[in-house]
């Protein structure tokens, strides 16, 4: 029974833990398409930010200022796809994937050239780190019965940024439904000629949505970096910024449902890692990947069975045009 | 005046914007060089002469175009039909997976020239089917492929990881990896065609893989600009709504030209399974997939485009390997930096340089008739 609770415990944390790049990436992903602007380059830009992260904790930044540091290269990023997609008008799907590539292969060379270590960057000092927010608490409350595992490894030894996550999905919510910013980025993806017509520059809102997915995926990649492990290693985003992109489809571009499916995905990949070896009764040992390959399936399975086009905002992928 | 297309003399936009978008690339990508302290000069020498030195660095650069003709015309096919196919990497994965079935379990059997055409085969259907299902999604049930191909290479290499760790590892065989294939149930290479023609070539990874690479360019274009079907095909890319009034069916295009991008993903997978590796193995195709929608743009979704830009990418890729040893800041990473450059120079910005140099051509045809 106890057995059971901690493992539990160590799930919800886990959980937790794994889908906060997912939830930012998300919410970046979330703001940048509701405005018309497809984001395909969410990986590239948490991996460019990671590795900013990465150089300005070698460098001795304190931990916030790192996180800083690394949301202004998310958002430089941000802004070349402003540049070449509102701008330019130029392909947005393939803008984002070039943003992938660069960041895959700059991030690589420049870590080789700097660090020397096969592209790794050195460990991130301590004091740096994002570590549990009340780690005195969660050994206080360890021992209650019942609620007090998952007290402890469930909520009081998260770090900030966990927590931060947690207050951006509402925050998000707030801004997009809630706000004239919000209302506007809404309605410039949906139908933005009519937004022109109102008066509003159609330009500066879309670079206004698109930089602060920037800011958001810079959050993501130094999380990676300054909480999650302690230093860059080439390619680290694995992938996540294309789950966190599954999840936004998943979550029906609505900032409270694509964070649910982030929570999701990350219970599955906590999950897969706690199964790893273990034989189910019954069933034997359950084929890992087939766990983690369950987000990519049901989000497929999602798009193909509930919703396809329908939900996405009408403008999006398109560049706007002035009427002359 | 900025957001009017001004018609502009065809070499202009067919040779002239592409070769400066692809400068442009090359000068960003010089500038990395330069910022890391390396002299691009001395780094376009040196990767001039590791791609192109002697036999064996030409047949490692054309080793490497195979894979690049074969992707970049199976993104340039899904383009040409209006979709955007992020998904070559996957196909090619499990078209060299179907490659390597057909060969695990047929190779102690039938004699090659019997086994080759059957693993080929093989390979495309398995190539076709990765392509069909997002194809099918988005035709009949509209969700969107540039997802769930995206989703269907994490699926493709997930599937890979099952079943080489589970189902194809040789048991007590520390390596993830099949077996061998049997002797000469392989891709014949190109030392063993040049010494049946009597000349002496080098042991390198090329294969009949590259001629089956030039058929296919050649294939793709006759298809495309002289057949019925791909006419409709790039009628339905151009202007579905247009097309579908002439009697064309959407869906169908949709289906057939994944379909065939499929298909041409999984050869080169062949390329590597059957000409290079003789055995299944994790991750064989390092991002050629992915490499090919840079080939596709740079070649303007045309064989004779992607077959020059493929062999452009065949040299960055054999030339940057051997670039390490002379600059060893300078890796395998560089050349994904500079796909990115090419990706973002020739795809995304690729009207950046359009009116300047419209308004540069009209200032000077202005002068010359004045």
């Amino acid at each position: 029974m106890d057995d059971a609770l901690l493992i539990a415990a160590s799930i919800v944390g886990a959980t937790l833990r794994i889908a906060v790049p997912l939830v930012l990436c998300a919410l970046a992903g979330v703001f940048s398409e509701r405005s018309g602007v497809i984001d395909i380059g969410l990986e590239g830009k948490m991996l460019a930010a990671a590795f900013a992260a990465a150089c300005l904790g070698a460098l001795g930044w304190p931990g916030w200022a790192a996180v800083v540091g690394a949301m202004a290269v998310a958002m430089a990023l941000s802004l070349v796809h402003g540049w070449a997609c509102i701008t330019h008008r130029g392909e947005q799907i393939v803008s984002g994937v070039a943003l992938n590539v660069i960041a895959a292969g700059l991030t690589t060379v420049l870590g080789l050239v700097w660090f020397g270590q096969g592209g790794r960057t050195p460990d991130v000092a301590e004091a740096q780190r994002f570590t549990a927010l009340f780690p005195a608490a969660a050994n206080a409350v360890q021992g209650w019965p019942v609620i007090g595992p998952l007290l402890a490894e469930g909520v009081l030894r998260h770090n900030a940024l966990v927590w931060l996550a947690a207050a951006l999905v509402p925050a998000s919510w707030w801004l997009l439904y809630r706000t004239r910013f919000g209302l506007r980025v809404r309605a410039v993806g949906e139908n933005p000629a009519m937004v022109d017509a109102a008066g509003i520059a159609v330009a500066r809102l879309r670079y206004g949505a698109v930089l602060l997915a920037g800011a958001l995926c810079g959050i993501a990649g130094a999380y990676l970096v300054l909480a999650q492990n302690a230093a860059f290693t080439p390619g680290m985003t694995a992938g996540r910024g294309f789950m966190a992109l599954a999840a936004m489809v998943f979550g029906q571009w609505h900032p409270v449902r694509a964070g649910a499916a982030c929570l999701l995905f990350g219970f599955l990949d906590a999950v897969a890692i706690r199964l790893q070896g273990v034989a189910l009764p019954g069933l034997g040992a359950v084929p890992v990947e087939l766990i983690q390959a369950l987000p990519y399936l049901l989000t497929v399975i999602l798009l193909a069975g509930f919703f396809g086009r329908a939900l996405a905002p009408r403008a999006l992928g398109r560049p706007y045009i002035k009427e002359r | 005046m900025k957001n009017v297309p001004v018609a502009l003399p065809r070499w202009i936009d067919v040779a002239l914007l592409p070769v400066l978008n692809v400068l442009l690339a090359l000068a960003a990508a010089g500038v990395v060089v330069w910022a890391i302290g390396q002299s691009p000069l001395a780094a376009v020498k040196l990767l001039l002469e590791g791609a192109f030195g002697n036999a064996i660095s030409w047949s490692y650069t054309l080793y490497y175009t195979t894979n690049f003709i074969f992707t970049g015309l199976a993104v340039a096919v899904a383009f040409q039909g209006g979709h955007f196919n992020i998904g070559a990497e996957g196909q090619a994965t499990l078209g060299g997976l179907g490659v390597g079935l057909v060969l695990l379990a047929l190779d102690r059997w039938l004699p090659p020239p019997l086994l080759l055409p059957l693993a080929l085969l093989g390979g495309i259907a398995a190539g076709v089917a990765w392509a069909w299902v997002p194809a099918w999604l988005q035709a009949w049930r509209g969700s969107h492929i540039v997802i769930t191909t995206i989703m269907f290479n994490f699926l493709a290499s997930a599937l890979m990881v099952w079943l080489l760790v589970n189902v194809l590892k040789v048991p007590g065989n520390q390596t993830v990896e099949s077996r061998a294939f049997a002797a000469g149930a392989a891709l014949p290479s190109a030392r063993t065609m040049f010494d049946a023609l009597g000349i002496e070539w080098p042991d390198t990874p090329l294969n009949l893989g590259f001629v089956l690479a030039l058929l296919a360019a050649a294939g793709v274009w006759l298809l495309l600009w002289h057949t019925r079907l791909g006419h409709a095909l790039r009628a339905v890319g151009l202007a579905p709504d247009a097309a579908r009034y002439a009697g064309i069916s959407p869906q169908r295009m949709t289906l057939i030209s994944l379909s065939i991008s499929g298909g041409l993903a999984a050869l080169a997978g062949a390329n590597e399974i059957a000409g290079v590796h003789h055995k299944l193995l994790l991750d064989f195709m390092a991002g050629a997939g992915f490499t090919g929608i840079a080939v596709a743009l740079m070649g303007r979704n045309h064989p004779l485009g992607i077959v020059l830009a493929a062999l452009l990418f065949g040299a960055l890729a054999q030339g940057g390997s051997e670039l390490v040893f002379e600059m060893p800041a300078f890796t395998r990473d560089m050349s994904v930096a500079v796909q990115g450059f090419v990706v973002l120079f020739c795809g995304a910005l690729s009207l950046l340089l359009r009116s300047p140099v419209a308004r540069a051509y009209a200032l000077f045809s202005r002068r010359r008739d004045g």
